[in-house]
């Protein structure tokens, strides 16, 4: 399945994602996140919070 | 078996988890925390799960949607007061207090003119904690008066009302590594050390895995520190005292271990399923 890297527009070739998962573009490193599978979608990760961890 | 995951992100761990469940038969639904909405009515039932595991990145959501899930009657894990005691490093140091486990010596002040006078009396070096955080992220390590005093300032000032609670705890002078050992249920499953040069030694921050041996002595502390806190699926961090022996560092309630499974052997996430699935049982009977 392809999607456009919203912050390169690099075509990215995805296979076997989840919604939810987070992906890294290769040509531009950008953090992205699968936000919906059919249609694929991307967009840019949330940056990381104060309150994330483990 | 209806199992539910809430979760923010899915990271390798949900994914590993997914498969497991998979393993077994079972199809998790996966519960985006972005989405989820919990009514506190008269009419509220519980969620159609048998247990929900809480995995979200974020403690905030994930300990509120513990509590909620409580008030609901859904099963849960981790516990909703264990999450919020192993969330809290303050909290968890006073329970960890309570059951006689070892651990470093810690001071806890309201201000930074306070917090100065703890740490000199203490003595330097120390570590300044945030209570709530993870990853390594905004640790201080406190070699002498200036750099407590310029850190104290900072974080009167710049940091938010958190940061006024200072943590703090006499540096142990361990190896250049300590220790991580995952406790589900009644058992310590492995161990890994986290090596680095650096004073930071999660695996977040570049510090690498390699397995460590499940002593007795590790598995009698671990499953102590974890029975402290109230048990559940946890992994404890051990640093090494050379004076004092084993002593437990913190305890974390929604463990990422994607680097601990190749060096220890040991499938996690199967025994992460098993224990789920175990207790999902025993709460509906």
């Amino acid at each position: 399945m392809n999607a456009t890297c919203p912050e390169c527009e690099a075509l990215l070739t995805l296979n076997d994602v989840l919604r939810g998962e987070i992906i890294t573009c290769p040509e531009c490193g950008a953090e992205l996140e699968v936000v919906s599978i059919d249609p694929i979608q991307l967009e840019l990760a949330p940056m990381e919070q104060e309150d994330w961890g483990e | 078996m209806r199992v539910g995951i809430i979760a923010s992100r899915i990271r390798v761990e949900e994914k590993l988890l997914l498969a497991a469940f998979e393993a077994r038969g079972i199809t998790p639904t996966l519960i985006n925390d972005d989405e989820l909405i919990l009514s506190i009515q008269a009419n509220s039932v519980p969620l159609p799960y048998d247990v929900i595991l809480e995995r979200s990145v974020s403690t905030s959501r994930g300990l509120y949607a513990l509590r909620l899930l409580e008030m609901l009657g859904n099963a849960v894990i981790n516990r909703w007061q264990v999450a919020n005691t192993c969330a809290d490093k303050l909290l968890t140091s006073a329970a960890l207090h309570e059951a006689g486990v070892p651990q470093p010596e810690i001071e806890v002040a309201f201000t930074a003119e306070a917090a100065l006078q703890a740490i000199e009396r203490m003595g330097y070096p120390v570590v300044l904690k945030p209570v709530i955080g993870s990853w390594g992220r905004l640790l201080a390590r406190i070699n002498d008066r200036a750099a407590a005093e310029a850190v104290l300032e900072h974080k009167e000032v710049l940091g938010g009302y958190q940061h006024s609670i200072f943590y703090v705890q006499r540096l142990v002078n361990k190896p250049n590594r300590d220790i991580r050992a995952f406790v589900v249920g009644e058992r310590c499953i492995c161990a890994i050390y986290r090596n680095s040069e650096h004073w930071i030694t999660n695996t977040a921050r570049g510090g690498k895995a390699e397995n460590c041996p499940v002593t007795p002595e590790l598995e009698a502390l671990t499953v102590r520190a974890a029975q402290a806190v109230g048990g559940g699926v946890l992994a404890v961090d051990v640093l090494e005292d050379p004076e004092r022996g084993l002593l437990v560092n913190e305890i974390n309630h929604t463990m990422e271990f994607r680097n601990s499974i190749a060096p220890t052997g040991v499938d996690i996430p199967a025994h992460i399923v098993d224990y789920a699935l175990r207790y999902a049982t025993e709460v509906r009977a």
